[in-house]
């Protein structure tokens, strides 16, 4: 299994190129926090649960990324600063599709 | 003023698991949360989700466990102070410490075990121009007296369980309830949103979808909202405004407490989770040291460790002995009495 490279803007509009394990299980948001791109507290705050917002990104890059489930979509109705491209990080599976895939932090709230 | 042995702060599967921990050694606790139920995240966020790493459960509900902890504590009477965050902390000359709320409820402790988890829920408030200014003036992010709707127009705004609820409720109180939310779709479990539809079509309930509030009116208080709605803005009269978007943690006064702080949460000294001031633990996930795991088996170790600290430091003189349930059994605060039964020692003839 190849690692993947993900361009990350944090929400302080820097971005960071980052590789990802596809053998890990792990999804969007918790790389984000092991590379520490956002303040711990400040984001997965739910524990990946589609249950808080708190790891909202923005998807800029054309990937074909998994579709949304009903919860993560609740939540997004619910969320502040939600735009089209809107995604819950935690509810994206990290996998080899989503080699060179870009995203922003939505800001903190 | 609420005395007690150890103030725990935060009500959640750590500072639960406390009271335990604590009774077994004779220390009496009090738990302050900002929520109104004990749980923690448990309770408020998932209480429905299973969890599969609690020692011994293959698999429990979040809210099970709760409730569990809570049943487990009980022999050791804890007290609650709920629906109130601890706002600040004073030292006193003998060492002990004085812990007054939001609404000024005063603890008085030798002992704090800070158990906050990611801290205290504060509601998520919607980005409007001078929605500070109406608060407690028409705006309202919980409802706690629904009687001061009664006769009232009032906009709700979200998507969930809480916001429906509110407007079927108030459908009954209020004047005029108007419920807003950005899509067509409501999020609420299903006799809720089945009760909602009906009292829109009697016209007890407006429901604007796919819309938002998206500014606030009125001169000393609220007086009307806009509501933007395919592009297309409208102003409507409101004598209140209760946005419910759900509950964010947020580390709050504790951060100002003087307590050294490392990536939102507090340092401590994993020999018995002692915090920069000694008497003041922090356990659970509101700590940091390094190799921390956010789970709740290590609050769970890290309570233990603490209560036995804790006991050191009120009884410096005493030996101490660590005893086993199985042999010493439990004596409640309230008098009651658990142990094994004692084996039948009989010849069988």
């Amino acid at each position: 299994m190849q690692d993947v490279t993900i361009y990350i803007t944090d929400r302080e509009g820097e971005k960071h190129t980052v590789l990802a394990p596809t053998d890990m299980a792990m999804n969007l948001m918790e790389v984000v926090r092991t590379y520490e791109l956002a303040p711990e507290g400040t984001i997965g705050v739910c524990g990946g649960m589609a249950m808080c917002a708190s790891c909202q990104c923005y998807v800029t890059s054309d990937h074909k990324i998994n579709a949304m489930e009903d919860e993560e979509d609740a939540m997004l109705s619910e969320a502040f600063n939600v735009k089209e491209n809107s995604r819950l990080s935690c509810q994206i599976p990290i996998t080899e599709a989503l080699n060179e895939l870009e995203i922003e932090l939505a800001p903190d709230v | 003023m609420i005395k007690t042995d150890i103030l725990i702060i935060g009500a959640g599967p750590t500072g639960l698991f406390t009271v335990f921990e604590a009774g077994l050694l004779k220390l009496k606790c009090h738990l302050i949360d900002a929520l109104p139920q004990p749980g923690g995240q448990c309770s408020e966020l998932y209480p429905k989700k299973p969890i599969y790493d609690i020692p011994g459960f293959p698999e429990i509900l979040a809210g099970d466990l709760t409730s569990n902890l809570l049943q487990q504590g009980k022999q050791f009477q804890p007290g609650f102070t709920l629906g109130e965050r601890a706002e600040t902390i004073e030292k006193q000359e003998d060492g002990s410490f004085i812990v007054t709320t939001n609404k000024g409820t005063q603890h008085h402790a030798p002992i704090v075990a800070i158990a906050g988890g990611l801290g205290s829920f504060e509601p998520r408030k919607p980005k409007l121009d001078n929605i500070e200014k109406y608060e407690d003036k028409g705006v309202a992010y919980f409802i706690k007296d629904p009687e001061v709707y009664r006769d009232k127009k009032v906009v709700i705004a979200g998507g969930g369980d809480s916001a429906l609820d509110w407007s079927i409720f108030l459908a009954d109180v209020a004047e005029e309830v108007t419920l807003v939310h950005r899509r067509n779709e409501f999020r609420g479990a299903l006799d809720s949103v089945e009760r909602a539809q009906e009292l829109k079509l009697i016209n007890k309930i407006n429901i604007i979808t796919p819309a938002e509030i998206t500014a606030l009116h009125g001169d000393e208080k609220i007086e009307g909202v806009s509501i933007t709605k395919d592009g297309q803005t409208e102003r409507i009269d409101a004598d209140a405004f209760i946005p419910l978007f759900g509950l964010s943690p947020k580390l709050g006064p504790i951060g100002d407490w003087g307590l050294e702080i490392e990536k939102n949460a507090i340092k401590v000294d994993t020999l018995d989770y002692q915090t920069n001031i000694p008497g003041i633990y922090a356990i659970g996930d509101v700590n940091t040291y390094e190799g921390k795991l956010k789970l709740i088996l290590c609050g769970f170790h890290e309570a233990t460790l603490m209560c036995q600290s804790a006991y050191k430091r009120l009884n410096p003189g005493k030996k101490f002995v660590l005893k086993y349930t199985t042999v010493s059994g439990i004596d409640g605060f309230d008098g009651t009495r658990k142990e094994s039964p004692k084996a039948v020692v009989k010849a069988i003839v």
